[in-house]
C-alpha cells in the first residue's frame, strides 16, 4: 500500500473533473485520479453544443434560458441553481474560447450558435439559437481543450487509478443534524499493478460521470457504471432523484449510439412508417425540437401504436435527406459517419433508423450550488464536493435540456474546484486518516478474487446482461407498478447471484475482469435506487413516465427524492424543490 | 418512406463463426506461460457480421477467458481507447465491423507496435502522451484577453479543422515505421497536435512549437510513408498536416 497526501483530490477526469482541476490546482496541491486516461472520458462523446445566451446570432437572454431549463425539467429544477447555470453560462463559453476551444464561427467571427430542443425565445415563442458548438464534436473539443490546459498548468494526474472508497471522519447517518462530518480522503486501486493506494486530502471532488450501463440500450461508454454514485451511497450518503433518467430520442436503432439532437437543430425531421412528421401532433409549436423526454415518448408511442419502421416496426426514422450534403458535412460529420459505419445507411439519401437510448442521469449525489455534498436535506459533508453527471444540484430536474450538460460540467466543475481549494486553504489539516482505511477495499478485492477457481459459478457478464435487459424492458420510457415490481424482483435476485460471481483472471496487473465485477456491484446498487424511486413516484414528470399515473401531481410529488442505503434496503425521503420565479405551469410546446 | 436498414436487433441476421488469433502476454505468467512471454491464443466465437471486432473481443472476455486484457470505453470511435493491430493494420476495434474483414481467415489481433506491451493488448501509453506534451499543445497568446471572444473568421477556423478531430488513439504514431525503429521521434500524432495550434489564427506560439518540431526528433524524421494517414480512424490527412508543418519550417510562412 502506498499513501499520498494532497490538499484536493479530484476523482474523475472528464469535463467536470478537469474544469475543477484547472481552478483547484492554481490554488492548492491537487491530484486528479481517473480510472481511464483523461482524454477517454465520455465528455468527449457529447456532440451538439453548450448552451449560453450569448445572443451572437439572434436576440436571447439568460433569463429565457432559465425559464426553458425550469420548464424543460418539468418544474423539478432548483431554480436558484438554474439561475446560476444560465447566467454563468456566458462566461463559461467565453472562458473556453479563450482557452482555445475551436468553436464554429459566424461570418463576423463570433462564436456561432444553433437551435436545440427546448431552448426558446421569450418563454416558448419559437426555437432560439443558443447552442455554442464545434461541428458535432463539441464535447470532444471541450475535453481536449481542458486537457490541454491541464497540461499547461501541469496538473498532476493519476491515470488508471480506480477509486473504490471514500473515507469520512464519521458515519454520516449516525451523526446528529448539524454535527460536523468531514472528508478524510479516498482509497484507489492502481490498475496497472493491482496495488492499493490511499489518498488523504482536505477536500475531495467527485466528478465520476454517469451510470448509463444500468441499461442495455445506451449512448454511454462501457465505463459509465455509476462508480462515484455507488461509493457515495455505500458511504452513507444519499442519492437524489435517481428515478429520472433521460432517454435520448435518437440513438442508432438497435445500438444506442448517439445521434445528436443537433441533427434536428439543423433541420432534421422524425418520421414514422407512413412518412408522417409525427412530432407535429405531440408538440405543435416546436415539433422535432421539443424536449427529449417528450420526443422519446412520442417515438416509443409511434412504435407501440404500430407506426414503427423496419421489418419489426421497432424504430422510427431521422430524415436528413432534404439537407444539402455540404451542410451535413460541415455541421454533422461525425454522426452521419456513425450511420454509415454501423448501420450502412447513407444519410444524404436515406433516412436513419433511430430509437430512444438511455443517455443521462438527471439525479446523482446531492449538492448545493457551491458543489458541497449534502448528507441530508440541509447538512453538508465538510470538504466533499461533486460536479457533473454524478452530481445533482439540481439544474436538470426531471428532464435535462440538450446542451445543458456541457454547460453544467463547466459551471459547476469550476465552482466545485474553487470551493474545494478555498476550503482546503481554510483548514490546517485533513481529519486523521485511519490506519485501516484500506480495509473495505482490500476486503472487497480479496473476496472477489477468492472465488477464483473456488465456489464462484456466476459470470459477471451474465448477471450484468440480465440487469440491463430487465432495466430496458421494465424501467425505460414507459413504466408502471407492474414493470417496476418485476424489475425490483430481478434486481434483488441478481444481487444474490452477484455474491457468487467468479473472477477468472488470477493476476494483479490490469485485472480488468476484477474491474468489471466491481463496476457491476455499483450498477446493481444504482439500479435498485432507480427502481425504488420510480415505484414511489406515483406520477409522471419529465423523463419519468408512469402509465398508471400519467399526469404530473404537484400536490403530492413536487419534491426531490432522497434515497439512502440501509440495512433493510433503500430508504426514501423527500426534499423540497427551490422555486424562485417560476411556479409550476402546464408544460406544452 | 421506407426503412432501408435492417434492424440489427432481434437476431434476424444470421450469426457466423469467427476465428480470432490474439497476440497475448501476461506479465505475471499463467499456468502454461512464463511471465512476459508472448504467444498466440486462438478463439472461436459466434457473432453477427455487423458486430464490431470489439464485440468479438468482449465475447471472448465475457464467455471464454476473463483474463484477456484490452482497453475500451465509448465503443463508437470517439474516445481513442481501443486502437490495435487488426490483420496487420492499425484500427479501432470499435470501428471495425467483422463483415469488413476477410471471413476466410482468422482475424489477427495484436497490440499497437512501438510502445511497451503491459498485458495482452494493453500498451504503455506514457511515451506517446509525453511526446504530445512536448509540443506545448495549448493556446499561447500575449497581451490582455479581450472581454468577449477572440474573433476568428470561418475561413481561419477551417484552416485547422482537420487536426482538431484527433482523439489521441495512437493509431497513426504506432503505424509509423520511423517511430518503430527510432526511439527519439515524436511521431505523427504530436505533429498533428502541433498543427492544430500552429495554424490557429488566435495562437502566437507557433514559432516556439515549430522550433520543437525542427529538432532532430521532429518533423524531418518523417519519410512520408503515408501509414499514418491510412491508419487514422478519424480520417485526418496526417501526412498532409506534416507536410504543412515542414513547409512552414522551410518557407518561414504560416
Amino acid at each position: 500500500m502506498t499513501h499520498h497526501e494532497y490538499d484536493v483530490v479530484i476523482v474523475g477526469a472528464g469535463g467536470a473533473g478537469m474544469r475543477a482541476a484547472l481552478e483547484s490546482s492554481q490554488r492548492s496541491r491537487t491530484a486528479v485520479l481517473t480510472k481511464l486516461y483523461p482524454t477517454r472520458s465520455h465528455t468527449g462523446a457529447a456532440q451538439g453544443g453548450m448552451a449560453a445566451a450569448l445572443a451572437n446570432v439572434e436576440d436571447d437572454s439568460a433569463e429565457w434560458h432559465v425559464f426553458d431549463t425550469v420548464k424543460g425539467g418539468d418544474y423539478l429544477v432548483d431554480q436558484d441553481a438554474a439561475e446560476i447555470l444560465c447566467h454563468e453560462a456566458i462566461d463559461a463559453v467565453l472562458d473556453l474560447e479563450k482557452m482555445g476551444l475551436p468553436f464554429n464561427r459566424t461570418p463576423d467571427g463570433k462564436v456561432d450558435q444553433r437551435r436545440f430542443g427546448g431552448h426558446t425565445r421569450n418563454h416558448g415563442e419559437a426555437a432560439v439559437r443558443r447552442s455554442c458548438y464545434s461541428a458535432d464534436r463539441t464535447g470532444h473539443m471541450i475535453l481536449q481543450t481542458l486537457y490541454q490546459q491541464c497540461i499547461k498548468q501541469e496538473v498532476e494526474f493519476f491515470n488508471e487509478y480506480y477509486v473504490l472508497d471514500l473515507i469520512l471522519d464519521s458515519d454520516p447517518q449516525a451523526a446528529a443534524p448539524g454535527e460536523d462530518v468531514a472528508v478524510a480522503g479516498v482509497v484507489a486501486l492502481e490498475l496497472s499493478t493491482g496495488e492499493i493506494h490511499t489518498f488523504r486530502a482536505k477536500s475531495v471532488i467527485f466528478a465520476t460521470g454517469g451510470a448509463g450501463k444500468v441499461f442495455k440500450t445506451t449512448s454511454n461508454a462501457h465505463t459509465l457504471t455509476g462508480d462515484g454514485m455507488g461509493i457515495a451511497l455505500g458511504a452513507g450518503l444519499p442519492l437524489e432523484d435517481m428515478e429520472f433518467f433521460q432517454f435520448h430520442p435518437t440513438g442508432l436503432a438497435g445500438l444506442g449510439i448517439l445521434l445528436s439532437e443537433a441533427a434536428r437543430g439543423e433541420g432534421g425531421i422524425l418520421r414514422n412508417s407512413t412518412g408522417e412528421r409525427f412530432m407535429e401532433r405531440y408538440a405543435p409549436t416546436i415539433k422535432d425540437l421539443a424536449p427529449r423526454d417528450m420526443v422519446a415518448r412520442a417515438m416509443a408511442n409511434e412504435v407501440r401504436e404500430g407506426r414503427g419502421c423496419g421489418p419489426h416496426k421497432d424504430y422510427v426514422l431521422l430524415d436528413l435527406t432534404h439537407l444539402e450534403p455540404a451542410h451535413i458535412d460541415e455541421k454533422l460529420p461525425d454522426i452521419t459517419e456513425f450511420a454509415r459505419t454501423y448501420l450502412g445507411v447513407e444519410p444524404y439519401t436515406e433516412p436513419v433508423p433511430v430509437y430512444p437510448t438511455a443517455h443521462y442521469a438527471m439525479g446523482g449525489i446531492p449538492t448545493n450550488v457551491r458543489g458541497e455534498v449534502l448528507r441530508n436535506n440541509t447538512d453538508v459533508v465538510k470538504g466533499l464536493y461533486a460536479a457533473g453527471e454524478c452530481a445533482c444540484v439540481s439544474v436538470h430536474g426531471a428532464n435535462r435540456l440538450g446542451t445543458n450538460s456541457l454547460l453544467d460540467i463547466n459551471v459547476f466543475g469550476r465552482r466545485a474546484g474553487i470551493a474545494a481549494a478555498e476550503y482546503a486553504a481554510s483548514v490546517s489539516e485533513a481529519p486523521a486518516f485511519p490506519d485501516d482505511a484500506d480495509t473495505r477495499v482490500r476486503t472487497m478485492v480479496e473476496t472477489l478474487l477468492s472465488t477464483v477457481g473456488g465456489t464462484g459459478t456466476e459470470r459477471v457478464a451474465d448477471v450484468r446482461r440480465a440487469l440491463q435487459e430487465t432495466m430496458d424492458r421494465n424501467v425505460q420510457v414507459f413504466r408502471d407498478a407492474g414493470t417496476l415490481e418485476e424489475a425490483k424482483g430481478v434486481v434483488a435476485q441478481l444481487k444474490e447471484r452477484y455474491k457468487d460471481v467468479a473472477i477468472h483472471d488470477r493476476g494483479k496487473r490490469f485485472n480488468t475482469d476484477l474491474l468489471e465485477a466491481v463496476e457491476l456491484q455499483f450498477l446493481l446498487e444504482i439500479a435498485e435506487v432507480v427502481v425504488e424511486g420510480a415505484l414511489e413516484r406515483r406520477e409522471s414528470r419529465g423523463g419519468h413516465y408512469r402509465e398508471d399515473f400519467p399526469t404530473r401531481d404537484d400536490e403530492n410529488f413536487l419534491h426531490h427524492t432522497m434515497a439512502y442505503a440501509s440495512a433493510d434496503g433503500v430508504r426514501l425521503d423527500t426534499k423540497p424543490v427551490v422555486i424562485t420565479k417560476y411556479p409550476p405551469m402546464e408544460r406544452k410546446y | 418512406m421506407t426503412a432501408t436498414a435492417e434492424s440489427p436487433t432481434a437476431g434476424e441476421v444470421a450469426t457466423m463463426r469467427v476465428e480470432l488469433q490474439v497476440l497475448r502476454m501476461n506479465p505475471e505468467g499463467t499456468h502454461e506461460r512464463k511471465a512476459g512471454e508472448s504467444y498466440w491464443d486462438f478463439f472461436v466465437v459466434e457473432a453477427h457480421p455487423t458486430d464490431r471486432v470489439l464485440d468479438a473481443l468482449h465475447k471472448i472476455k465475457w464467455e471464454h477467458d476473463g483474463s484477456l486484457a484490452f482497453r475500451r470505453s465509448c465503443a463508437h470511435g470517439v474516445c481513442g481507447s481501443d486502437a490495435m493491430r487488426i490483420n496487420a493494420r492499425n484500427r479501432l476495434a470499435c470501428k471495425t465491423l467483422l463483415k469488413d474483414l476477410n471471413p476466410a481467415r482468422p482475424i489477427k489481433i495484436e497490440p499497437i507496435k512501438g510502445l511497451p506491451v503491459e498485458k495482452d493488448l494493453i500498451v504503455d501509453m506514457e511515451p506517446f502522451f509525453a511526446s504530445y506534451r512536448e509540443i506545448m499543445p495549448f493556446l499561447m497568446t500575449s497581451g490582455a484577453a479581450p472581454a468577449r471572444e477572440r474573433l476568428q473568421s470561418p475561413e481561419e477556423r477551417a484552416r485547422y479543422d482537420d487536426t482538431t478531430k484527433c482523439i489521441m488513439c495512437a493509431a497513426c504514431t504506432t503505424a509509423c515505421p520511423v517511430f518503430w525503429t527510432d526511439g527519439q521521434y515524436f511521431g505523427p500524432q504530436a505533429i498533428v497536435g502541433a498543427h492544430r495550434f500552429i495554424f490557429d489564427s488566435r495562437d502566437e506560439g507557433q514559432w516556439d512549437r515549430l522550433e520543437v518540431l525542427n529538432d532532430k526528433a521532429g518533423v524531418w524524421k518523417c519519410r512520408t510513408a503515408f501509414n499514418c494517414t491510412e491508419a487514422c480512424p478519424r480520417g485526418i490527412e496526417v501526412t498532409k498536416a506534416i507536410s504543412e508543418v515542414k513547409k512552414a519550417l522551410t518557407t518561414g510562412e504560416i
